[in-house]
């Protein structure tokens, strides 16, 4: 398995082959505050690096999840619709949105170490 | 990670905010500060908008709303026609201290804001929305002399709102716990002037209170030793105030919007809605009359988040528009609100709502969505 990494947009990947599981971040999560509603893709959809492909709703505000990297869903996190909260609970583990499988791996370069994303998160709270 | 939400400034260019007397008060608290009616307000404390909703619905909370306008009339009763003409309520048959909603009309029988009125000794104290208050001022000018009338910056405006609100402000101010639903009277605190009323915007028992600017902090803090109190941020207030079907002003009701399409026909005095004429009564009358195209209802969508803006329809026919939405942590479910046309404003209907492309089921709903717990 890969070493997490994360999105300008707050999210995160860890792939493994040539499936990548995405998920948002535990700064997004605690931003966004106490989730009430996730939306995840359909299986088999085929979504674009930084393409919308889920959505998170907190009591206030709802947001469009990109998809950092590109490829067809394989997998989604029921867990995660019937238990929102979990989002905020674990984000970055078991809240976990969808996997996808990655056309492209290099796309994965693009994105930030864990390092690289805290400190760009500490400077762009929202 | 993409956010749209109401309380977040899309405009790329950066606006000064005004700031009420509690700001830093609100930054040593872990309130965070977003821009709401010209003002930096926090939308919430560290606590999060969840369990800041939960502890007024079980306790008390206190909500900072200086942002309001606090503006007051000196004038008897021969002064009351004019204002009516404005705002449709019978001031002469309001009792003294008692307190009244009502809508300050336009010519065309549209709402151009939303408001409090109570009477007191020496007139009427109006409690304005703070996106509205300088053209409601301005508007109230045209029938009443400016030099009766003052907006009170020097004010601020507390709401103290939740089950445990009256014992715990009994025990600084007495004699508040006496005081009736819907009716305002001053007190002493401090060797300062309060003045109290008992009403509020969350579908709870509560009070808003209006003290001087210098006595707010130390007030507020007085109330935060008990341990039931915290401070609640605009967030919890809009979903509180959703599940009590109450309006949000700018939202569920603008200038083009009329008392009745609003469902708040009870707003408007007998006296008005059968034979006084006021502004834009010719419109609201007819529609008294012979019924509206649209009507404001509530919606409780089955599973999923509608927010302002998602379209209404019934067999693929788009009927109507939802003007509030989210989530109700008392609920625990999805609430909205919106118009929806007349004929279809039946308690219990089948509805679509449309969000992010897809329909999405719902039903027509009684409001409120939560009971309400007033102490009449």
């Amino acid at each position: 398995m890969s070493e997490k990494k994360y999105s300008k947009k707050h999210e995160w990947v860890e792939l493994e082959g040539d499936v990548a599981t995405v998920g948002i971040t535990a700064h997004a999560a605690k931003q966004l505050g106490d989730i009430v509603f996730t939306e995840v893709p359909d299986k088999g959809k085929k979504i674009e690096a930084g393409n919308e492909a889920a959505v998170v709703e907190s009591v206030k505000a709802a947001s469009d999840v990109y998809s950092p990297i590109g490829g067809e869903v394989v997998e989604t996190n029921s867990s995660i619709v019937s238990d929102p909260s979990l989002v905020n609970k674990d984000p970055e583990n078991a809240g976990w949105f969808f996997k996808i499988k990655v056309t492209n791996k290099s796309e994965i370069d693009t994105l930030m170490n864990k390092n690289d994303y805290e400190k760009y998160a500490t400077e762009n709270p929202n | 990670m993409g956010k749209k939400s109401l309380f977040m400034s899309q405009s790329a260019e950066k606006i000064q905010e005004l700031k009420t007397a509690l700001h830093s008060f609100h930054l040593s608290n872990g309130g965070k500060m977003v821009p709401f009616a010209g003002y930096e307000m926090p939308v919430q404390y560290l606590e999060g908008i969840m369990n800041e909703h939960k502890h007024v619905r079980l306790k008390a909370g206190i909500f900072d709303v200086s942002h309001m306008g606090q503006f007051s009339i000196k004038c008897d009763e021969k002064e009351y026609k004019k204002l009516e003409e404005i705002i449709p309520i019978d001031l002469s048959s309001l009792k003294m201290h008692q307190s009244k909603y009502s809508v300050l009309m336009n010519k065309n029988g549209g709402i151009d804001d939303d408001l409090i009125v109570t009477k007191v000794n020496d007139g009427l104290n109006i409690v304005l929305n703070a996106a509205c208050k300088h053209n409601d001022v301005k508007r109230i000018h045209e029938v009443i002399n400016q030099k009766n009338t003052k907006l009170h910056e020097d004010l601020s405006l507390i709401a103290f709102q939740g089950p445990k609100a009256a014992s715990i402000l009994e025990t600084l101010v007495p004699g508040v716990k006496d005081l009736k639903f819907m009716n305002g009277n001053s007190y002493n605190y401090d060797n300062e002037k309060l003045f109290i009323n008992r009403s509020g915007y969350t579908g709870e028992d509560g009070y808003e209170i209006s003290l001087p600017n210098k006595l707010v902090e130390k007030f507020c803090k007085k109330l935060l030793e008990d341990k039931d109190v915290k401070l609640i941020g605009l967030g919890a207030r809009d979903s509180l105030r959703l599940e009590a079907g109450l309006c949000l002003y700018g939202h569920d009701l603008d200038p083009k919007t009329t008392p009745i399409e609003g469902s708040l026909s009870w707003a408007l005095s007998k006296k008005h809605k059968s034979e006084r004429s006021f502004l834009g009564s010719e419109i609201v009358l007819k529609q008294i009359k012979d019924g509206t195209k649209k009507k404001r209802v509530g919606i409780k969508p089955e599973k999923i988040i509608a927010r302002e803006g998602s379209k209404i329809f019934i067999n693929n026919e788009e009927v109507g528009v939802i003007t509030s939405g989210g989530f109700g942590p008392s609920v625990n479910g999805p609430i909205a609100m919106g118009y929806i046309k007349t004929e279809f404003a039946e308690v219990g209907k089948d509805v679509d709502l449309e969000v992010r492309g897809k329909k999405h089921r719902a039903k027509i709903h009684t409001l409120p969505f939560y009971k309400k717990s007033y102490v009449k």
